[in-house]
């Protein structure tokens, strides 16, 4: 029997199903997906207003704190949206359920990608909105550069979720943590609210490993000197998608692992 | 292996570092037959019933499995086979159908809205459908992960403890239906069941296991011959306790 690409299509459809079903059943999750993104958003838009006032660089461009926080977000919402998504699996017990049916490995991750892109849009779209309602900030006006830094991250973003989710389907729910920590661990890497060049060179050497330090580096350049830094963003994709292919890599290795060891019918909470 | 072979199985073991699990398993399953597999706890079945659905991959030994090498076309055997156990379950906070919906899409089940409702009438679920699992009694729980793995008339079903959790008369009617869909599909089935009686009453074959080896094999009515018992029971707990002898 040949297998068909229409085949894998529908598998990965019926686990999209799956989860805006999981989704719409609550209310509570929608509004917990806007909810931390608006809220930081609200935060950083006060600190923004007062050290554009006490600050010539940022005068020069009052959004730079904002666009920062907002796109940070979609890295961190890219990342859970996978890897937190995945657990909701182990949390019902249902990974022998999924594993005995036709449904592959690969096609659960690109399932996990497009309810991540989801989840990521409400929680990041909702601060968007607040941060045009109440600092007059609209980052749509990026144009199609914002696509560019958005799918950046948010791939960087399923790579480390890939690879979190390979972790607990390797140690179990005890590794579940890893999904909040793991991002934070390169957060001071990747230039986010700062030019890379303020850390130590060493520091600086693994930042340039980082796809996200491109990215900030491009937000700021666009910002400050509207200028888009197209090499910039290649090398972020270029690094992405070796990024994406490692943590593919680390996740189909650890399902691999989980059959030889039995994890498949055994783990849950 | 004959044409009709739904499993056949070749000296399969499993070891997890100097623990075996099962040691050199070898049986045939015809299609339109019913093997039961009993054993205590931790005799070897689940871990049997994991390696035939390739959720667990085996030390050595070969499965083929509706006429496929599980081990090298898996992709080309789950979606002609499906399974149930009370100890995996579905996401709870979907609804039971919004879970046979999933799986169906899983499955490729066409005219997927039909066959669930078929299978909520003849499994009592019509009044169950708009529950969300998690909130569904273990009876309930069981039932619903029973039409779950009919979804897509499996040719190969394979059943860990199907009638857990259930009241008498439930039990009886489920296995009444399966009887019937195992006789009208010509499906083959494997029961890992500690429910004697209805492993009498389904199985055409037996396996019993005990430290993950086969002890002794045959139909029911033969086994409670051969060691001049009156119930398939009473033979389970000699080869339990260790009085039976082959």
């Amino acid at each position: 029997m040949m297998e068909t690409r229409g085949g894998s299509l529908r598998r990965m459809g019926a686990m999209i199903e799956r989860y805006v079903y999981l989704l719409k059943g609550s209310w509570p999750r929608i509004i917990e997906l806007a909810y931390w993104p608006t809220m930081q958003i609200i935060l950083w838009g006060f600190l923004s207003e007062y050290l554009v006032r006490h600050s010539s660089y940022l005068a020069q461009a009052s959004g730079v704190l904002l666009a920062a926080a907002l796109l940070w977000d979609v890295m961190f919402r890219g990342q859970l949206g996978v890897s937190v998504v995945f657990f909701e699996e182990l949390y019902s017990r249902n990974l022998g359920h999924l594993f005995a049916s036709p449904l592959r490995a690969h096609e659960l991750a690109g399932a996990l990608f497009i309810i991540s892109l989801l989840r990521t849009l409400i929680g990041s779209g909702m601060a968007a909105l607040c941060a045009y309602w109440f600092y007059h900030f609209p980052i749509w006006k990026m144009g199609f550069v914002l696509v560019a830094l958005f799918m950046n991250l948010i791939v960087m973003g399923w790579a480390i979720g890939l690879v979190v989710a390979g972790l607990v389907l390797r140690y179990g729910l005890g590794a579940e943590n890893l999904a909040w920590a793991a991002i934070f661990a390169i957060a001071p890497l990747s230039g986010i609210y700062y030019p890379i060049s303020v850390l130590p060179h060493p520091l600086q050497i693994l930042a340039h490993a980082l796809p996200a330090s491109y990215v900030f580096e491009a937000m700021r350049g666009l910002l400050f000197h509207h200028v888009v830094l197209y090499r910039s963003l290649w090398e972020a994709a270029a690094l992405n998608a070796v990024y994406l292919a490692l943590g593919l890599g680390v996740f189909l290795r650890t399902f691999r692992d989980a059959r030889v060891h039995g994890r498949l019918l055994n783990l849950g909470e | 292996m004959s044409e009709s072979a739904a499993i056949a199985v070749t000296d399969l073991s499993k070891r997890y570092g100097t623990v075996t699990a099962v040691a050199s398993l070898s049986f045939d399953l015809d299609c339109g037959r019913v093997l039961g597999l009993l054993g205590g706890n931790g005799a070897g079945k689940t871990t049997t019933l994991a390696m035939l659905m390739g959720l667990l991959l085996p030390t050595t030994g070969s499965i083929r499995v509706l006429g496929e090498d599980l081990l090298r076309h898996r992709y080309r055997v789950l979606p002609r086979i499906n399974f149930s156990s009370p100890y995996v379950d579905l996401p709870h906070r979907l609804t039971v159908h919004q879970n046979l919906r999933v799986y169906a899409g899983l499955y490729g089940v066409r005219k997927a809205s039909s066959r669930i409702r078929e299978l909520a009438r003849d499994l009592d679920l019509e009044g169950l459908l708009d529950r969300p699992y998690g909130r569904l009694s273990a009876g309930q729980k069981t039932r619903a992960s029973f039409a779950k793995a009919l979804i897509n008339r499996p040719q190969l079903l394979l059943l860990d403890e199907p009638t857990a959790s259930l009241d008498p008369d439930t039990a009886d009617r489920l296995r009444t239906y399966l009887r019937d869909y195992q006789q009208t599909s010509g499906a083959g089935v494997v029961l890992a069941s500690h429910n004697m009686l209805e492993v009498e009453r389904l199985c055409d074959e037996v396996i019993m296991l005990r430290h993950g080896r086969i002890f002794d094999r045959g139909a029911p009515a033969d086994l409670i011959g051969k060691y001049g018992r009156d119930t398939l029971e009473e033979v389970f707990l000699d080869m339990a306790r260790g009085r039976a002898q082959l």
